[in-house]
């Protein structure tokens, strides 16, 4: 398995001042320091918590402002390409994700990076469609797909380079139970090392490893049902 | 009152693919680009009403060779010939019938022709074709990749923008402000950066453009 290593890892930001004074610097997560070698681990947290700034570090989307994240050695901030080809990255709103016309189209654009010839390309991005049970939709307007099918195509548009990480920012929090399903399914099955930030407990307890984080930090790190249950009790006690 | 079936929001002028087996289907996607470039060059030097009429009978001619059905092509057409209507009714007030039917008819067939071109190619073949027309770049530091997919981008947002108008109408409409047009326009503008933000997003993290 890969490993993703997060070395005293701070996120902080800019934030306008209330009271109309200069901007603030807010942290947003950290200091973590973290080994990632399981091929399921999952991030639950409530919103706002830093859960996905945690999950965009994952492959340079967001730079630490302090420590460093490498993946297999590679660093983030410095060899943010290179990560970038080992590091998939799925979003919660597949229409942020999906920037082609056409299912086909947008699988290509993915492949574009392996500099394959056009046959090639559409070749392969037709297979990477079959895959995921969209070849009869390949040739259609993506905005005609329902939401269930353009996260599978998102998936399709990721996988097709095959990168040996996955990441997924609450990939199933806009799908109906049957789209979930379907999506989890695929999730599971897949061979890479997989990251999910994820809302749903039930796939949360299916990891092997749940991160529970919190207002900016990692408060809990192990087995998820200890995790979950952990979780549970943060909610509700520690409930505004 | 029924009002039949309902249809897709319009998406702008370019159309979408549209597979065919036709000969534009097949002509090399850099061929279409130097014949449309060509068409808009002959177009505009070329004066009269007869050549304004040739240049549509040519445009109307190679929708008909295409086999896009005249629904693709005719509906983003509609905007596109109320503003020559309107262009075409002033120059006839102004300048006369010979004008009017120079810059109307010229306007029509540069818009379909250039809608066939977006309908027969794959946005694909067309980043393939951007590409390699932005090969100079590579002299003044510039990836011609990239060049090539900022301009296909650029293609593919004017649906996005007129899908975004059309939901934050709606919105407005739903909250009472149809006639507010600040409703519409700010909320408009901030979607579109937010989508471009996300588009810039959704590309680092596929890693495109950075090789």
């Amino acid at each position: 398995m890969p490993t993703i290593s997060l070395d005293d890892v701070q996120v902080t930001a800019y934030s306008p001042d209330p009271a109309g004074g200069a901007d603030r610097i807010v942290r947003l997560l950290g200091p973590v320091t973290l080994d990632l070698v399981e091929r399921r681990i999952a991030i639950v947290g409530a919103n706002g918590s830093g859960k996905s700034t945690l999950a965009r570090l994952l492959n340079g989307l967001v730079l630490p402002s302090s420590g460093t994240v490498r993946v297999d050695g590679l660093d983030t901030g410095r060899d943010g390409a290179a990560v970038r080809r080992r590091v998939g990255f799925m979003f919660t709103d597949p229409d942020a994700q999906l920037v082609m016309p056409t299912p086909v189209e947008d699988v290509a654009l993915s492949l574009r990076r392996l500099r394959l010839d056009a046959p090639a390309r559409d070749a392969a991005a037709r297979a990477a469609l079959a895959r995921f049970g969209l070849a009869d939709r390949a040739e259609v307007p993506v905005h005609s797909l329902s939401g269930g099918q353009r996260q599978l195509l998102a998936l399709a548009s990721v996988l097709a380079t095959d990168p040996d990480i996955l990441v997924c920012d609450e990939p199933t929090t806009l799908l109906d139970l049957r789209w979930r399903g379907v999506v989890d399914t695929l999730l599971a099955g897949l061979d890479q090392q997989v990251v999910v930030v994820t809302h749903d407990l039930d796939a949360a307890l299916r990891a092997e490893r749940v991160l529970v984080v919190e207002q900016g930090d990692v408060v809990f790190d192990g087995d998820p049902v200890a995790a979950v249950r952990f979780y549970r009790d943060l909610m509700t006690v520690g409930r505004p | 009152m029924s009002r039949g079936p309902l249809r897709s929001p319009w998406a702008g002028p370019l159309g979408l693919y549209h597979p065919g087996s036709s000969l534009l289907h097949r002509a090399p996607a850099g061929l279409k680009l130097t014949v449309l470039a060509g068409f808009a060059v002959a177009v505009t030097v070329v004066n009269g009403p007869r050549s304004a009429v040739v240049a549509l009978g040519v445009a109307v001619l190679l929708q008909v060779a295409s086999g896009v059905p005249w629904h693709r092509t005719t509906r983003g057409l509609v905007p596109t010939l109320a503003v020559a209507a309107s262009i075409g009714a002033y120059q006839w007030w102004a300048r006369g019938w010979e004008i009017a039917v120079e810059v109307s008819f010229d306007l029509v067939a540069l818009v379909l022709v250039s809608t066939l071109l977006t309908a027969t190619t794959r946005a694909d073949a067309l980043l393939d074709v951007l590409a390699r027309l932005g090969r100079p770049l590579r002299h003044v530091g510039l990836s011609p990749d990239l060049f090539g997919l900022t301009v296909g981008l650029f293609l593919r947002t004017v649906p996005v923008l007129v899908r975004t108008t059309s939901e934050t109408r709606d919105a407005a409409r739903a909250r009472g402000l149809e006639r507010n047009p600040r409703a519409v326009l700010v909320p408009a503008a901030v979607r579109m950066v937010a989508h471009a933000r996300a588009t810039g997003d959704a590309l680092a993290a596929r890693g495109l453009g950075e090789d």
